[in-house]
């Protein structure tokens, strides 16, 4: 259950209360997150829309730990997360997320299976555990035979998949997703959002989104809007796509 | 090492630029070396000097001769033990590249004197017997091809009108110290004495004094310098190591010149690999921000980029020394006693092992740093 009211909810994992962000920009303080609330629970999948300029991907950010807040708290998993130290906040994000970014971001000197063993160098994995769980994560995304290609041997949406794939190997406790079909045709696209409904609905993963595309937010449990830095909850997109209309 | 994968993966990205980089380091090394081992011949004779001799030469200069007639005065002082005169012979053999050092000695003392110059007795005493006699050092007859008992031609235009000197090549002589002269040859002094004109009779060069303990050295050298004081022939005495290091300044401070080289040789390798690791990291700005996202802490990512440095110096500097090891024999052996032996120490080796790894750590440091400071939120807008 997605809320953005701010009243308690001890059961949620992701819980955001008076968030704020500041820019400074040439000596002008530009403020893009106004006393933000969201209440996110296990499970749950949900698509941020919103203009450019409006804050989802500095929410996303801040969410995932690669970002400060200027006020305001976010706790995750019962650990609030906007107090610790940078070095902390590493270890935490290692443990924590799963990133997928729009650029699929793979490491092109290094191999499918490379690329998704990268979270695991950081735990205390012996090698053939390690091995185990990247052949687990790449057949989940449908890549198990595409292993040992480069990034530059696949198609874009099989490099996405390959993101997933890292960002899911380690069992992270939610995923965030910043425009993950951006870069994508609308076949890709599909295959891409099919993959991750499965990691939802088959594995009952957290993923908060940014998106641009009312089809692809469709996919989301619930869509919130972003304006001006603030949390609008409205109609589902699928339920704006069923109606005619728009988000 | 699970990181090696990654590290080694990096490397190899731009194999060209890996090439070149580690081609500069490699050369720089072997500069380096080369220089080192230069450095060390020319300071090599005062390492070698004898603790326990004096030279005493003209205090005018070198060049210029004293009465030999002061051997018999030199000897009377006290702590001198041995006595022995040279002189420049100068000669020409065959062609004036083939360089080599000449000395007329004074076969009654040299062998007590020059200790650490063995000649087998048997052919010393045929030196000693044979007024046309030579010896030379192994090197020498080992660069000419000379065996015991060839005849040896040398031009001279330094005493009289040019003429040949014929010289028997009755024994080679060896050094017992690591590194010490073997190219000279001495040659008899009644044969250069009965050939020289009148005015260079009666002259020697130098005397080279063999001590009775290293601590008279200067009270001997004082008391040598004390009594030819306002004669027309006043001495200069002091020990070998300095006259040594006197004789290799004559060439200019090449010590220093080395050093410099040398010096300018690693700043600019800092220079250029320092650029080159920092072009590369700058390639990868949205690599390592993802690194950092998925949980490698900025220490990682500054291990990552130092280990990058660290390998490129290492393989280059190896193949650097590697290099020098192979070519300092062919260069020393074309320098035809210019200089003496050119030997590679372990400690020069060693040196430029450990050059390379603070050349290459300094030149990964600031571009780690600036990747380890990297923020993670800027590096991704970019991408």
């Amino acid at each position: 259950m997605i809320r953005v009211d701010g009243r308690d909810n001890s059961s949620s994992l992701i819980s955001v209360r008076g968030l704020n962000k500041t820019y400074s920009r040439g000596g002008e303080k530009i403020q893009v997150l106004q006393g933000l609330n969201l209440d996110v629970d296990k499970g749950d999948f949900v698509a941020f829309m919103g203009p450019s300029g409006s804050g989802k991907t500095t929410l996303l950010n801040l969410l995932g730990g690669l970002d400060v807040p200027s006020a305001g708290s976010i706790t995750v998993d019962g650990d609030e997360i906007t107090h610790m130290s940078a070095s902390k906040l590493t270890h935490w994000r290692a443990r924590h997320v799963g990133f997928i970014f729009q650029m699929y971001n793979l490491i092109p000197v290094l191999t499918a299976f490379q690329n998704v063993e990268l979270p695991l160098l950081l735990t205390k994995l012996s090698k053939s555990e390690r091995r185990k769980h990247v052949e687990t994560a790449l057949a989940v995304v449908g890549l198990a035979d595409r292993m040992h290609h480069y990034p530059r041997q696949l198609s874009g949406g099989q490099e996405q998949r390959v993101t997933i794939a890292r960002a899911i190997v380690s069992d992270p406790t939610f995923l965030l997703c910043d425009e993950p079909t951006g870069d994508l045709d609308r076949k890709s696209a599909d295959e891409v959002m099919a993959l991750i409904d499965e990691l939802v609905g088959k594995y009952n993963k957290t993923i908060l989104m940014v998106t641009h595309d009312p089809v692809v937010a469709a996919r989301a449990h619930t869509t919130l809007h972003l304006d001006k830095g603030v949390l609008v909850e409205g109609k589902t997109p699928r339920e704006s796509v069923l109606a005619g209309g728009a988000a | 090492m699970k990181y090696s994968r990654l590290i080694l993966a990096n490397l190899f990205r731009k194999k060209a630029r890996l090439i070149l980089t580690v081609g500069s380091f490699a050369v720089a090394l072997f500069l380096f070396t080369f220089l080192a081992v230069v450095k060390g011949a020319f300071s090599r004779g005062t390492e070698l000097a004898g603790a326990d001799r004096l030279v005493v030469i003209n205090r005018v200069g070198l060049i210029n001769t004293m009465p030999l007639a002061y051997g018999d005065r030199i000897r009377q002082i006290k702590g001198v033990k041995f006595a022995t005169h040279n002189n420049w012979f100068g000669g020409v053999y065959q062609d004036e590249k083939n360089f080599f050092p000449q000395f007329v000695i004074d076969p009654g003392n040299q062998r007590q004197v020059m200790t650490e110059m063995h000649v087998p007795d048997d052919q010393w005493k045929t030196f000693v017997n044979d007024r046309q006699g030579a010896i030379a050092g192994r090197n020498l007859a080992k660069r000419f091809g000379w065996k015991v008992g060839d005849r040896i031609p040398l031009q001279n235009a330094l005493y009289g009108p040019t003429k040949t000197w014929e010289f028997n090549l009755d024994g080679i002589y060896t050094n017992d110290k690591e590194g010490g002269d073997e190219s000279q040859f001495w040659l008899q002094w009644d044969y250069f004495y009965e050939n020289v004109p009148a005015q260079v009779k009666g002259q020697a060069g130098w005397w080279v004094l063999k001590l009775d303990s290293p601590d008279d050295a200067v009270r001997v050298g004082k008391a040598v310098d004390d009594t030819f004081a306002n004669s027309s022939y006043e001495t200069k005495t002091e020990t070998e190591s300095a006259f040594q290091a006197g004789f290799a300044k004559q060439l200019g401070n090449i010590q220093a010149l080395i050093t410099t080289i040398g010096s300018v040789v690693f700043f600019t390798l800092l220079l250029v690999t320092g650029n080159t690791m920092a072009i590369s990291i700058r390639e990868r700005t949205g690599e390592l921000a993802v690194l950092k996202a998925i949980g490698f802490t900025d220490r990682f990512v500054l291990f990552f980029v130092l280990s990058e440095s660290l390998v490129i110096a290492l393989i280059g500097g190896l193949i650097g020394l590697g290099l020098a090891f192979l070519a300092i024999p062919v260069v020393g052996a074309k320098l035809n006693g210019l200089l003496p032996p050119l030997l590679l120490s372990v400690t020069a080796l060693g040196l430029g092992v450990v050059l390379a790894v603070l050349v290459g750590a300094a030149s990964g440091l600031l571009p780690g740093i600036g990747a380890m400071r990297l923020r993670v939120v800027d590096a991704l807008r970019r991408v």
